[in-house]
């Protein structure tokens, strides 16, 4: 309404004129008296206009910052449901950028016989929380927390550097050292719910060769088979009695080749070969390392697939072996021991698998003292993210009793859906 | 003077000619796709400037490729990777491209093509999504290639990709587009027409697979085998869908190629219904060689079997 009154104004001014040709002999008086209303009248719709135009002018530009935002906010209407769901339209768009988390639980429990190593009839053995996501274009970075039932270990967390040039793909944090495959495992992707002897008596236990410093591996080219060799440098200190550095300069090396081959769309072969050396803490007495003892390990591992790939839901089998020598100088002179273990799975069913194992290892502080196991193993897997297993699992100590258990696994994972293990 | 005149011009010649080698003699992309639907799309908009592999078999399920060493080395060599996303191969995928050493295909780079980006989607979870539900699929449906216009839109997100790459190429790249999309819409009315009549057919399908299959040429999904995405028939829920199906007057159980058919079998036997192993994916069975031919083999295969269950 406001707005149409200067119109209104404007067509009366336009028809003064006619107005002034209608008087009849205007007196000069007269004439002076309207001229000032006219003039008035003029600074008034003069205003008006103005003002008008300015609210033109205004939404005009309105209008046009308007059409030029649209094409701008398009990209960013196709965001999932779920994600404006999970933020629940909080203020922060930082959560965007949240990295990918998942916890995984293992339960284990632990009946029977065993004097040398026993175990507690309940364990929340693990609680592993996993951090991932892209840093930048350049790196990815991963963070596993091990909670056990009681403390935090930081287990592995690094930053990736996936396309250095040269073809070399690089890590620098902490991480599990490219040891053979169990080494590398985390408890989940193991198929058993123990590590085989082999690993506890000369690698370290279930931490294994585990430390802080970087990797660099490069696929070396070639036309017939995936080879990869990694190289890796550590600070020194790994497992429990493996590696121990007394100086800064008692570094852990390791290396490692693996070659793959598809035999054939459904089978395949996986062979590696691991080399590390390192201090170990034989010689150290009272914070001072007199000994300055070193161990060496060479590792051979052998990994042979089937997975039908039509049927690939519901068979497959997996045989595995892993031999590992371990020359440890120490006070009393070095120590060979070796150890092997020898492993397959079958999967009968979409949900289950039956597996065994059979475990032969000195041990590394003394090589004659030989333990030997044989496990059977069946799991049930209800689904993808969730696992039941049990173990009957029998060990001749060297220096003890035998012993028998029967360990059963409950394994749980939730949030973000991890890689698959191969 | 004369031998670095000579030298001059003989070196000129040879840069020409390394030049001419390397504008006409430039060699074909190479693509890898997760699958080989992807990868077929990809050879008919490519054709023979590109060389095209796909990860995982027709006849495979996708959702559990295993993460081979020998794909890194596929990857490490491709110009350009297309996936179909919406995490489906999330079990596999990100461990091979963080492996393969290779800028060129890395997320975000010029050539990571995610080809669910444009296509239509359906199933998306509208809530907070929970695996009490199954292994569903936060980011919605991720078999929307089903879909000859998805598989329109897919075809154009690989030529702008190409386009990307490789821009002197576009007219011919652009070419084949054409010709593609107007075969597959020349194809797709007719598949169309052929399923006119049985628009509202009630199925019963193994996996949530065929969605944008149903939605497009007028199925009805009513049940199916699995209880929930990934969980394999428990004998109550089979024992629900048979009496469903018995109410309903279902007459089709589809079935991927890599499920068992012990269930859908026994389902077929008890209600009468027809079992169809119907591939979701190309290469899925023998006739399925190339994207159009998927459709024009499973449209077939249904019409055949509609026609048989009602002609009763």
């Amino acid at each position: 309404m406001r707005n149409r009154f200067p119109f209104v104004l404007l067509v009366f001014l336009l028809m003064t004129p006619a107005l002034f040709a209608q008087a009849a002999a205007p007196q000069a008086a007269d004439l002076a008296a309207i001229r000032s209303q006219i003039d008035t009248l003029r600074a008034d719709y003069e205003k008006k206009i103005q003002d008008l135009q300015k609210q033109l002018d205004d939404i005009q530009a309105r209008q046009a910052s308007l059409t030029q935002a649209a094409p701008a906010a398009e990209p960013q209407a196709p965001v999932p449901a779920a994600a404006s769901s999970i933020t629940g339209g909080s203020v922060s768009a930082g959560k965007g950028f949240n990295p990918d988390i998942s916890v995984i639980g293992d339960f284990i429990g632990t009946t029977g016989s065993n004097q040398v190593n026993p175990s507690p009839l309940f364990e929340m053995h693990e609680s592993e929380v996993a951090f991932s996501a892209a840093v930048d274009p350049y790196a990815k970075a991963d963070f596993f927390m091990s909670f056990g039932e009681e403390g935090v270990e930081l287990e592995e967390g690094y930053i990736t550097f996936p396309t250095l040039p040269g073809g070399l793909l690089a890590k620098v944090g902490k991480m599990r050292g490219a040891f053979g495959k169990v080494n590398t495992m985390h408890n989940h992707v193991m198929p058993w719910p123990d590590r085989p002897l082999v690993t506890t008596n000369l690698v370290g236990g279930e931490d294994g060769i585990n430390d802080t410093g970087f990797s660099v591996a490069r696929l070396i080219p070639n036309k017939y088979i995936f080879l990869e060799a990694t190289g890796q440098a550590f600070r020194g200190n790994s497992g429990d009695n493996l590696y121990h550095s007394s100086q800064s300069s008692d570094l852990t090396y390791l290396g490692h080749l693996r070659g793959y081959h598809d035999i054939t769309e459904n089978t395949n072969l996986d062979l590696g070969f691991s080399f590390s050396h390192g201090h170990n803490a034989t010689g150290v007495v009272n914070d001072v390392d007199f000994g300055r003892f070193t161990t060496q390990l060479y590792g051979g591992d052998a990994t042979i697939r089937w997975k039908p790939l039509k049927r690939s839901v519901y068979h497959s089998f997996v045989g595995r072996s892993e031999f590992v020598w371990s020359k440890r100088d120490q006070p009393d002179g070095t120590q060979d021991a070796k150890g092997y273990f020898v492993s397959a799975d079958y999967q009968l069913a979409r949900r289950w698998y039956l597996g065994g194992r059979y475990d032969r290892s000195g041990r590394a502080g003394a090589a004659t003292l030989v333990d030997k196991g044989q496990s059977l193993l069946l799991s049930f897997y209800p689904s993808e993210f969730s696992q039941i297993r049990t173990q009957y699992r029998r060990t001749d100590y060297a220096d003890g009793p035998t012993a028998n258990e029967f360990l059963f696994q409950f394994q749980f994972a939730i949030g973000a859906h991890g890689a698959h293990p191969f | 003077m004369k031998i670095r005149t000579f030298l001059t011009v003989m070196s000129v010649v040879a840069a020409m000619f390394s030049f001419r080698i390397s504008a006409f003699g430039q060699s074909k992309l190479n693509v890898i796709a997760t699958t080989e639907d992807l990868a077929s799309i990809a050879a008919e908009v490519g054709g023979d400037r590109i060389t095209v592999e796909s990860i995982a078999k027709g006849y495979q399920d996708p959702h559990f490729v295993e993460a081979k060493p020998s794909f890194i080395l596929k990857l490490q060599k491709a110009d350009i990777l297309i996936l179909v996303g919406r995490e489906l191969e999330i079990g596999w995928l990100p461990v091979l491209i963080n492996q393969s050493r290779n800028s060129k295909i890395q997320p975000g780079a010029a050539g990571y093509l995610d080809a669910s980006i444009q296509a239509q989607i359906l199933d998306v979870p509208g809530g907070q999504v929970t695996r009490a539900e199954g292994d569903v699929h936060p980011l919605g449906n991720p078999h929307y290639w089903m879909d000859p216009e998805n598989g329109k839109i897919i075809a154009r997100e690989i030529f702008d990709t190409l386009v990307k790459v490789r821009p002197n190429d576009r007219a011919y790249y652009e070419g084949r587009l054409n010709d593609f999309v107007s075969r597959l819409g020349a194809a797709e009315k007719r598949w169309l027409d052929m399923m006119a009549p049985y628009k509202g057919t009630k199925v019963v399908t193994y996996h949530r697979s065929f969605s944008n299959f149903a939605a497009r040429f007028g199925l009805n999904v009513v049940g199916y085998v699995e209880p929930k995405p990934g969980i394999p028939p428990t004998p109550q829920h089979t024992l629900d869908l048979m009496n469903q199906m018995k109410r309903d007057g279902v007459k089709i159980v589809l079935v991927e190629p890599y499920f068992d058919t012990k269930t859908p079998n026994a389902i077929g036997r008890d209600t009468g219904a027809q079992v169809l192993v119907m591939p979701p994916s190309v290469g899925g069975t023998k006739d399925t060689t190339d994207y159009i031919k998927l459709f024009d083999s499973n449209i077939n295969m249904l019409v055949a079997a509609i026609k048989k269950s009602s002609g009763k």
